[in-house]
């Protein structure tokens, strides 16, 4: 099968701070990848230099086969973008939004689809976009992303800011998309489990690197929960394939590893543990620990993501009411 | 019959499908010949991804629980002894002794054992059921 997004050692630095790491990316066609990973883990930068937005530092991609850098407007044409916060403008009406798109997709509009998304949500044409609520704004970005009958959609964590019940549609409003066609999708998330819902493939993520590449249930099938104990403090660990998570509680190094093979067993056993075990998982659990990074970690990047995920959530609270 | 996801489940959603499947054919909720959703169907009402189900699916109709019908759709299909009977009771005598040692170790006596498996079988279907074709 081809390649739909591939990238070459995709790296990005912001100053000092690496926030993309040699990020080698394969989406096959028909495929739809959920990538996930803590606020400031990358997905953003990422979906940024796969749309052109912001330049690699090091490394490149491709869409549709073609170099992102040098990408023809017809192949552009062919590629949907939902931005995180659906932004549209407040001041349109739904068909104002709707004429104002449409007239930049002239030869290809499949307002069929556009309307049956409109008319499931009961989305008035009339309505002003600021008088939407965030889930119906999120379906009309959805809708008017989808109408040009775009090969590829690419979604930047389209469900940040619903509420659960808003989430749960904008799902089935997804897998409306899916169904249809067998259009490819790359979408960001901060929520296993509505990745777990939609995608055939998951990445994860973390600072940057990408740890997790996997079809969806193997992912689900072999992640541990692997417990160190020291008897003074733990040393730091070096990091591996597939580790998700690595914190330090106490005397406890306590990691989250995906794929838990004899290589993650030689290197536990290098650090010299007095014990180690590996624990039934509750994923759940496991995932709210790692999504909110209650726990100290041992990566140097984390206070800052969990401060910038502060300022950015506050930051879109006030634009909503705005 | 109504299908239920866990997000918190350690097992992937095609893994959680095809076990409620068996069991609601063991319980006697689903009858031979009887018609399942479709792929399509069934992926908008769990709101999951079609290749999910259809995943769920093919693997059903491997076990010889379901049978796809192309252009009819997904049906129970009629029950049969796949393994040898030896090998079967073996696999049986593995479960029931890694269910016995559970039993001891949570402090329960045989007799306790004995009258709880009675009071749960009575829910299971053991005869295979089958939607009489009239």
């Amino acid at each position: 099968m081809t390649d739909v997004i591939s990238t070459d050692r995709l790296t990005k630095h912001y100053g000092t701070r690496c926030v993309v790491n040699c990020l080698n990316l394969r989406v096959q066609a028909g495929g739809v990848y959920g990538l996930l990973g803590r606020n400031g883990a990358g997905k953003s930068t990422t979906i940024r230099m796969l749309m052109g937005m912001a330049k690699p530092t090091y490394g490149r991609a491709e869409l549709l086969g073609h170099d992102v850098v040098t990408l023809p407007s017809e192949v552009r044409s062919r590629i949907a973008y939902l931005a995180e916060g659906h932004p549209l403008y407040g001041w349109m009406t739904v068909g104002e939004a709707i004429r104002f798109i449409r007239a930049f997709h002239a030869e290809r509009w499949n307002q069929y689809l556009l309307e049956q998304v409109l008319e499931h949500f009961e989305l008035p044409l009339g309505k002003k976009i600021r008088r939407l609520s965030n889930g119906q704004r999120a379906h009309v970005a959805l809708a008017l992303a989808i109408a040009p009958d775009p090969d590829l959609l690419i979604l930047d964590d389209p469900t940040l800011g619903l509420d659960t019940v808003a989430r749960r549609e904008f799902l089935v409003s997804l897998i409306h998309v899916i169904q249809r066609e067998g259009r490819t999708i790359l979408f960001s998330s901060h929520i296993l489990s509505d990745v777990e819902r939609v995608a055939d493939r998951i990445g994860i993520l973390v600072d940057g690197v990408l740890r997790v590449d996997c079809p969806t249930e193997h992912f689900k099938e072999t992640i541990r929960k692997v417990v160190l104990q020291f008897t003074g403090t733990p040393p730091a660990f070096p990091g591996c394939d597939g580790l998700v998570n690595a914190a330090v509680e106490g005397r406890r190094l306590e990691l989250l590893i995906v794929d838990f093979g004899p290589a993650h067993q030689e290197i536990i056993e290098s650090l010299s543990p007095a014990s180690w075990d590996i624990l039934e998982l509750n994923l759940e659990d496991a995932f709210i620990e790692y999504t909110r990074g209650s726990k100290p970690s041992l990566f140097a990047v984390t206070d800052h993501a969990v401060a910038a995920s502060v300022g950015t959530r506050s930051q879109e609270a006030h634009w909503h009411e705005g | 019959m109504e299908f239920r996801l866990e997000p918190s489940s350690r097992l992937p959603i095609y893994r959680q499908i095809v076990q409620q499947v068996r069991e609601g054919v063991a319980r006697g909720h689903l009858a031979f010949g009887e018609q399942l959703p479709s792929v399509r169907e069934l992926s908008r009402i769990l709101v999951v991804n079609p290749n999910t189900i259809a995943r769920a699916y093919v693997e059903l109709e491997r076990e010889g629980i379901l049978n796809n019908q192309p252009g009819r759709g997904v049906f129970v299909a009629e029950p049969r002894a796949q393994l040898a009977k030896d090998v079967r009771r073996r696999r049986l005598i593995e479960l029931i002794d890694k269910f016995l040692t559970e039993a001891v170790h949570l402090g329960f006596s045989e007799a306790d054992v004995l009258r709880l498996l009675s009071a749960r079988s009575e829910q299971f279907q053991w005869e295979p059921a089958r939607l009489e074709a009239r």
